[in-house]
């Protein structure tokens, strides 16, 4: 008989690479299985275009928890992240905001819109650090079982109440009103100008199908602010090499623990035998046994794809069935043959920076709309890096790449995506760029354009949802994926969850993975 | 990227050291020569040029200028007659310091204001339902600071004999070199010292045309270093470094209030309504939790410890500002958050927040000392501030 592994982990993308890497490090013998020819599922750097590294998917990096990096040791395998130093955001009128990492001239520029908002940025900043710091260690928690605790579960109650506790009164006010509002009404407390709130704001609505303007979107917000860089809060950076390096960093760190990793490895489905997870069977045929089976897939397939559905308790089936993801997202990378100039940049430095084309809550809400209905964004909120001003191994000298992370892009559009509507809505992207960078057309040598179709049907991301599934106020902590299950255990002995599907969810955290990893290795002691 | 100050081309012109800082996005020399100490002994025994105008100016007026004022500043500015300067605090609603500042009353129902920290949102936001503007007048007011025994002399050869009659914190205005100035006798030295208040098209003229008059007084321009060992000698605070803004932190445990900072006597209760002032009135009626004092480490202390390693004592040659613990015996009971040899009173001084029963003055404590990157217990002994505060000051 074939040797039995301690953990077989399905998907190798950087949560499940991080499970991995965990449990080889405790000595489990650990073998990782991915579907596509590339680790790193959306976390992946590609040459689509000779010559040019795409940042296919996710693009930046900041919520990687600090203790993984420490942990798995991650700069030894490659792990170099360089900080974005600024945002500059192009405004309709042929104006511009920029926010630098230097507060003083960013304090300069902001007077220019608002001289109550440079007075007001820094302390709005100093509150959502504060809100960060009292969040966060929520981040590293397995979140407890309210609904049934057991006594893991009590301890941790007994923990969240002392945290909580340990919380003043302005901040537990705050954190309400983040937890409630949306990000509009919530900045509106703050400041006046408005191209200041549109790019305070956006960070409420990536990966998400609400708008500026709709209630919880202030939470998915404090949900960016909560990175760090160095123990320095709210940072975000560029991985060298794209994000993909941070998932090759993550496999260093699991390869030299003696997991063994293989590509091209569909899963079709876990062998369950009498209620206990035992292996997995590929579409090859080729069947792997196991002592625990994880997935890294986002909760849909994990449980209604990978298993017989009659394997779980129906009420739990219906739960993970109305688990939220609506895609609202697309990806268009360009390989460029120069720089593009920005009508409005004030200096070129600008350009190694994040540029965000939301010029207005009102442009961005407008995106809003046409997706509410069904339709792409005909003018859509642009979220764009040129990563390889700050990294010049991404393209040939002199020429340039672009990431684009587009919304909206329902995942349910109307008619339904094919090749023609990806091409309109990759048009609707370079032509919103073409109007605040005029000339931008001309320099695109190529262009990849990734729908939220393509993003599940290349990616494996259910309905094309970045983070597994929503990151709003219904579907995070105990309740990632659902009530009773956030503990990374699942209804079938032996069979784990560690995608960003569970708890402290999307973006490049690697926290579910980690977790995940912990819990199996307490719960084989 | 910093911004130029208005004098930047001459001081600019003068900084063979190329040494500059940032303040408030502009551009600080912190010293013209390689050293700064005949900048430091300007300011003491003749007179020195400082650039100030990094410092955030607000124009308060109105019907209820006054009412703003003494709602928001502990001082009662009330008592503040036209052609007057009070120095005051002030607090956040529970009574943690924000900034501090002058006041000036340039004339009825119209203040200027000077602030550390950009202030315009707080001081708007407690303007609500007040007839009263506020005006932002940073970029619009360029600053000299002309401090030292001789700036007397040297500011009425520039301004006229009748600026002789200039009292302490007390305003006027007068022309120099036929441009309009503002000047008031204030300056963060603790010495005899103006602050002059003009245009910033003029701040050329107006610098050269100081020059010019004090140079048979040896006026020079002196940078950051040089004012930073003479505010501690004058036993004045500095936000960000004795102390740390309630705005700029969320962490209550680095917060002060005036009281905890020495400024108790700026703060005028009787007045009535003013931000903070239940939280202030508890922490008067319980006590400080905190004492700012002066230390005065042992000469004879440190150069024993120094002796151990075979070296001869060394002491610093700039001012320092980042905290070190001070003990009594083997109990911390506080921290030195910055200090100075002073070359002028020959003793090592240090600003201090201890617990309020070490603060007496002649209370024997001890700083921790760094030598050789050991640690060592240096005696210290507390005195009353400021250490430097000579009757040309006020005269």
């Amino acid at each position: 008989m074939a040797e039995i592994y301690d953990a077989v982990i399905i998907g190798g993308g950087h949560n499940g690479l991080t499970c991995a890497a965990y449990l080889a490090r405790a000595g489990r013998k650990v073998l990782v299985l991915e579907r596509r020819h590339i680790l790193g599922g959306a976390a992946v750097s590609q040459q689509i275009f000779p010559g040019f590294t795409y940042t296919v998917c996710s693009y930046v990096v900041s919520l990687l928890r600090p203790e993984i990096i420490r942990d798995l040791e991650l700069p030894r395998h490659g792990l170099q992240i360089l900080p974005l130093d600024s945002a500059f955001v192009p405004m309709e009128n042929g104006d511009h905001l920029a926010l630098w990492s230097d507060p003083a001239t960013t304090r300069t520029e902001l007077q220019r819109h608002s001289r109550r908002d440079a007075d007001a940025y820094p302390e709005f900043n100093q509150m959502m650090y504060k809100m960060g710091f009292a969040v966060k260690p929520i981040l590293g928690m397995v979140p407890p079982n309210p609904l049934s605790p057991g006594v893991d579960d009590l301890r941790r109650l007994v923990e969240l109440g002392r945290h909580a506790k340990s919380l003043d009164a302005r901040t537990f006010q705050q954190l309400t009103k983040l937890m409630t509002m949306s990000a509009t009404d919530f900045l509106d407390e703050w400041f006046e100008s408005d191209v200041l709130k549109a790019l305070t704001a956006i960070n409420g609505i990536i990966g998400t199908m609400l708008g500026p303007r709709s209630p919880g979107t202030a939470y998915v917000m404090l949900h960016h602010f909560m990175g760090e860089l160095d123990g320095a809060f709210t940072v975000w950076g560029f991985q060298k090499g794209g994000t993909g390096a941070v998932s090759n960093a993550i496999a260093g760190a699991a390869r030299q623990h003696g997991a063994v990793l293989r590509c091209n490895a569909p899963v079709a489905q876990v062998i369950v035998r009498n209620g206990q997870a035992v292996g997995v069977a590929l579409e090859s045929g080729e069947e792997i046994y196991a002592r625990t089976v994880v997935s890294g897939l986002d909760p849909r397939q994990t449980f209604l794809k990978l298993v017989d559905s009659r394997q779980l308790p129906a009420e739990f089936a219906t739960a993970i069935g109305n688990f939220k993801y609506r895609g609202s997202s697309g990806k268009v990378n360009l390989a460029l043959d120069g720089l593009p100039t920005f009508t409005s940049m004030p200096d070129r430095a600008l350009l190694q920076g994040m540029i965000e084309i939301c010029p207005s809550v009102d442009f961005v809400e407008r995106a809003y709309d046409d997706a509410k209905y069904g339709e792409f964004s005909r003018r859509p909120f642009l979220d764009v890096l040129i990563p390889s001003t700050i990294d010049p191994t991404l393209a040939p000298p002199g020429k340039h790449v672009m990431s684009i992370f587009v919304q909206y892009a329902p995942y349910k559009l109307n008619g339904g995506w094919n090749a023609q509507q990806r091409d309109d809505f990759g048009d609707a992207v370079v032509n919103t760029l073409e109007e605040f960078a005029p000339g931008i057309n001309k320099l695109i040598l190529h262009r990849q354009v990734l729908s939220p179709w393509d993003l599940e049907q290349d990616f494996g991301l259910a309905e094309g949802n970045i983070f597994h599934g929503e990151l709003t106020l219904d579907q995070i902590f105990f309740l990632r994926p659902t009530a009773g299950w956030a503990n990374f255990r699942t209804p079938i002995r032996g069979y784990y969850q560690c995608g960003s599907g569970t708890h402290p969810g999307g973006g490049i955290t690697g926290g579910p993975g980690r977790l995940a990893a912990l819990e199996i290795l307490r719960s084989s002691k | 990227m910093p911004r130029p100050s208005p004098f930047y081309s001459r001081t600019a012109a003068l900084c063979e050291s190329h040494s500059w800082q940032e303040w408030s996005g502009f551009l600080s020399a912190n010293m013209y020569e390689l050293h700064h100490l005949r900048e430091y002994y300007a300011i003491r025994t003749a007179a020195a040029l400082i650039d100030i105008s990094p410092l955030y100016k607000y124009l308060v007026h109105g019907r209820d200028a006054l009412k703003l004022l003494n709602r928001v500043m502990t001082r009662d500015i009330a008592r503040c007659a036209v052609g007057q300067v009070l120095y005051t605090p002030w607090c956040d609603e529970h009574g943690r310091i924000i900034d501090d500042g002058t006041v000036t009353h340039l004339a009825p129902g119209r203040y200027r204001v000077t602030a550390a920290d950009p202030s315009l949102r707080w001081f708007e936001d407690n303007a609500t339902g007040l007839q009263v503007q506020i005006d932002d007048i940073s970029d619009s007011l360029a600053a000299l600071a002309l401090q030292g025994p001789l700036a007397g002399e040297i500011l009425q050869q520039a301004a006229g004999p009748a600026l002789a009659h200039l009292k302490y914190f007390r305003h006027t205005t007068a022309a120099i070199a036929g441009l309009d100035v503002s000047i008031t006798r204030t300056g963060y030295t603790g010495d005899l010292g103006y602050e002059l208040w003009a245009d910033p098209a003029d701040a050329e003229r107006l610098w050269d045309a100081l020059m010019e008059a004090g140079r048979p007084r040896l006026l020079r321009a002196a940078g950051q270093l040089a004012l930073d060992m003479v505010r501690i000698e004058a036993g004045l605070l500095l936000v960000a470094v004795d102390f740390i803004s309630s705005k700029k932190t969320v962490f209550d445990v680095q917060k002060s209030t005036p009281y905890e900072l020495g400024l108790g006597w700026t703060v005028a209760l009787e007045k009535g309504n003013l931000v903070g002032r239940a939280a202030l009135a508890a922490e008067r009626e319980r006590g400080a939790a905190w004492a700012t004092v002066g230390l005065e480490v042992q000469w004879e202390s440190l150069e024993q410890i120094y002796k151990r390693y075979g070296m001869p004592i060394h002491l610093p040659e700039t001012a320092w500002s980042s905290a070190v613990p001070v003990y009594s015996d083997d109990l911390q009971i506080g921290r030195a958050t910055s200090g100075t040899w002073s070359p002028l009173l020959k003793k090592y001084v240090v600003l201090a927040r201890i617990q309020p029963q070490y603060a007496k003055p002649g209370t024997p404590v001890c700083m921790e000392t760094t030598v050789e990157a050991q640690r060592h217990m240096t005696a210290a002994r507390v005195t009353a501030l400021p250490f430097y505060n000579p009757p040309h000051k006020r005269a």
